[in-house]
């Protein structure tokens, strides 16, 4: 392997001196990543067609900074290192900013902010959890010791559903490992079939996701409960994610999506999805 | 039951020409990832055959490397690992960016080149069916070796080999479903995305397991027509 | 961190699930294995079992093991009367549902298999059996079976293969054998191809061994063969 990475080095670095300085990248059209499964933010229609506030997102800035966009289906598993090896260009897929990712790929500035929580059965042991709607940020050590104490004789000994590499599957491993059992799912829908089965207890997952999972038909057994996490590794909000190399890219993105901001663009989509307003201020 | 025959039927509300349109498309893979593994099977079992031993080495390790791990992992290889591979031999011709190999061609080729593994089996168990006496026949008769191969090898062949490539094709159907998670639409996806997205999987895994059956049934009793040809050549013969 | 101290902590993580990843695949082999007998046995025996097996064979080898195992996981799960029922204390643990898809899978294949040794069975050992006082079980049990089974070994060897793949597939319902944990740390280090080359190199150690074990069985259960066996 190493040598193969090697080669491979070698091979773009070479062709880099033969071929001249790199350029800076011309960009026309950009192909970008989305799972289609993680409603509001991107979901499939019976038609087939993808729809969602990304989707919304994309078609009204790609025009403003003359990007012809196209969005591929993929899933989560997978979709940086799909990224890193040029599968496509970009992910829209309600990525979080956070410094793990930072150190792989780079983001756009990001486009919601919201917190993360739990959902449970509204007629199972876990409603009402202590703390619930209070926001806690990871960032005061006291604020969130305090939370865990209060959540510990609650959650000892449960099953709780994440999807797999998301920020709330990190805040699970870093902060209620020895508390709970911790199952990763490949998809959001997936830990949802499960708490609705009774196989897990509870799922974690962003506060925007629960809106739109909360209101199906059988969403309506559960709700929200627990602390609204915040702050650390659960990042900035989330953004356009992008490779390193593209920094064509990301500023044409980031103009994108500061004009789509100071022209209410944003909020109205935030509104027409989220019901509430998600713009990281 | 009323809501479930809407979800499944056509038109704007309803999955039916999704699922149809996605049957086609693991028709289409499935076949263009059997083509390929005939491809790979017969260079393999031709290496097998051959007298050179690096030959024999090459085509050993392929079929135990490609039959020890998991199709999904290939799979997995090719999706990630191919574009890389595309793109530095880009690279190296003076291209720029990334270059990507679509969904279809990964599919294409990390099941073929599994579904190759096997056939090299079958067809090297085919040739070495083909009686000698026939083969010496028709060199003492002076037969050319295409006339051979098209007169007497390569209807031998087909006919000891078919059953064995019947199995593979079969197999090649259902592995199709793994080419799912490289995110192109066949039918595992779209049944998976409809049962997301509706909420109903179980609606959703009926209608795809039924549409795997039709789609194994039929290619099997075409199946059996072509070896009731073939056999039928053979006593004619 | 160099690219060999990665590999090797690679490694060293996945081998963790070395263990679920072999109880998975014998579990589901014994387990489908049982089955397999039985099925083709009551296949030989029963005229109004026959086309009821044959059924299940059609459906189980018709089908992909993948949907096989999404159907049973998430399918049953969705019914409240599944839910209610005592099996729901099994299905509701992803490692029975993945031992459960497994097995009902590897029977449909295994059965085909026996069926195969089951008809190499010589009808004079059968006929011998008979003459010499055996009833029906004991004639299964001590002559037809054993004679079926060591003909059927090479084939089944390659189906107990196939069965050490498809564990694989485990981890979509979270089960954290091998793959599950590669899943695992490509999502921490976003490295897909390095992670599945070291998975796949475990996969290909252990099916490596496993041939070798069923060639030395076959060795064993078919002395005449002795060294030279083709």
């Amino acid at each position: 392997m190493k040598l193969s990475t090697l080669l491979a080095t070698a091979v773009v670095a070479l062709s880099a001196v033969l071929g001249g300085a790199a350029q800076a990248k011309e960009w026309k059209k950009v192909v970008i990543a989305t799972e289609g499964a993680y409603p509001p933010y991107n979901l499939t229609q019976a038609n087939g067609k993808l729809a969602g506030f990304e989707i919304d997102l994309a078609a009204n800035i790609c025009p403003r900074v003359h990007l012809e966009c196209t969005f591929i289906a993929t899933d989560w598993n997978g979709v940086i290192p799909g990224l890193l090896a040029g599968k496509y260009d970009a992910i829209m897929d309600g990525m979080s900013i956070t410094p793990k990712r930072l150190k792989v790929i780079a983001f756009s500035t990001p486009y919601t902010q919201s917190p993360s929580t739990f959902a449970v059965m509204k007629k199972g042991p876990l409603a009402n959890m202590p703390d619930t709607g209070k926001r806690v940020s990871l960032d005061n050590p006291a604020q969130m010791d305090a939370a865990i104490k209060a959540l510990t004789p609650v959650l000892k000994g449960r099953t709780v559903g994440v999807q797999v590499s998301t920020i709330q599957a990190d805040l699970l491993n870093k902060y209620f490992k020895d508390i709970m059992t911790i199952r990763t799912y490949g998809k959001t829908e997936e830990h949802d079939l499960d708490l609705y089965a009774g196989r897990v207890d509870l799922v974690m997952a962003s506060s925007t996701y629960f809106v739109a999972s909360l209101n199906t038909p059988q969403g309506k057994q559960a709700e929200e409960s627990g602390p609204l996490f915040v702050g650390g590794l659960l990042g900035q909000g989330a953004g356009v994610g992008l490779r390193k190399t593209d920094p064509e890219l990301k500023a044409l993105f980031d103009k994108g999506l500061a004009e789509a901001k100071a022209d209410g663009t944003l909020k109205k989509l935030s509104l027409k999805w989220f019901k509430t307003d998600v713009v990281p201020q | 039951m009323f809501s479930s025959v809407a979800l499944l039927g056509f038109g704007q509300q309803g999955w039916g020409d999704q699922l149809l349109l996605a049957t086609l498309m693991t028709l289409a893979v499935s076949v263009a990832a059997f083509l390929a593994g005939i491809g790979f099977g017969i260079l393999g079992a031709w290496a097998k055959l051959s007298r050179a031993g690096w030959a024999h080495v090459a085509a050993d390790t392929y079929t135990t490397v490609m039959r020890g791990i998991p199709d999904l992992l290939v799979i997995y290889l090719f999706y990630f690992g191919g574009s890389g591979a595309v793109s530095t031999l880009a690279h190296l011709l003076g291209a720029q960016g990334f270059y990507g190999i679509n969904p279809f061609m990964v599919g294409t080729l990390a099941v073929g080149i599994v579904s190759g593994a096997y056939q090299t089996e079958v067809l090297r168990g085919a040739y070495l069916a083909i009686p000698t006496g026939e083969l010496e026949a028709a060199r003492a008769v002076g037969m050319g070796r295409m006339l051979m191969l098209r007169r007497i090898t390569g209807p031998r062949l087909l006919h000891y080999a078919l059953p064995g490539l019947g199995n593979m094709w079969q197999q090649v159907l259902k592995e199709s479903a793994l080419i799912s998670v490289t995110g192109l639409v066949e039918l595992m996806r779209q049944v998976h995305i409809g049962a997301g997205s509706s909420g109903q999987p179980f609606v959703f895994y009926l209608a795809g397991f039924t549409l795997y059956l039709v789609l194994t049934t039929a290619s099997g009793g075409f199946l059996r027509l072509a070896e009731a040809h073939s056999a039928r050549g053979q006593r004619r013969a | 961190m160099t690219e060999i101290d990665f590999l090797a902590d690679t490694m060293r993580r996945l081998l963790v699930g070395v263990p679920l990843t072999i109880a998975l695949a014998v579990v589901s082999v014994a387990c489908g294995m049982a089955l397999a007998i039985a099925l083709a046995v009551l296949r030989a025996g029963s005229r109004i079992a026959e086309p009821l097996v044959r059924a299940y064979v059609f459906v189980l080898r018709g089908t992909p093991l993948l949907l096989q195992i999404f159907m049973i996981y998430y399918g049953l799960g969705q019914f409240s009367w599944v839910r209610n029922s005592i099996a729901w204390d099994l299905l509701r643990q992803p490692w029975w549902c993945a031992i459960l898809a497994l097995s009902l899978n590897t029977a449909a294949y295994g059965s085909e298999i026996v069926r195969g040794g089951l008809n190499s069975v010589p009808s004079g050992a059968v006929e011998a059996a008979r003459v010499a006082g055996m009833t029906a079980l004991t004639r299964y049990r001590r002559i037809v079976l054993p004679i079926a089974m060591r003909q059927a070994l090479p084939a089944y060897g390659n189906e107990m293969v196939i069965m050490v793949k498809s564990t694989s597939l485990a981890s979509i319902i979270t089960l954290m054998e091998v793959t599950g944990i590669a899943y695992a740390i490509i999502s921490e280090t976003y490295r897909a191809i390095e992670v599945f080359l070291c998975a796949g190199t475990i996969y290909l150690v252990l099916n490596f061994l496993l041939t070798r074990g069923i060639g030395a069985l076959e060795r064993r259960l078919n002395p005449q063969l002795g060294q030279a066996a083709h």
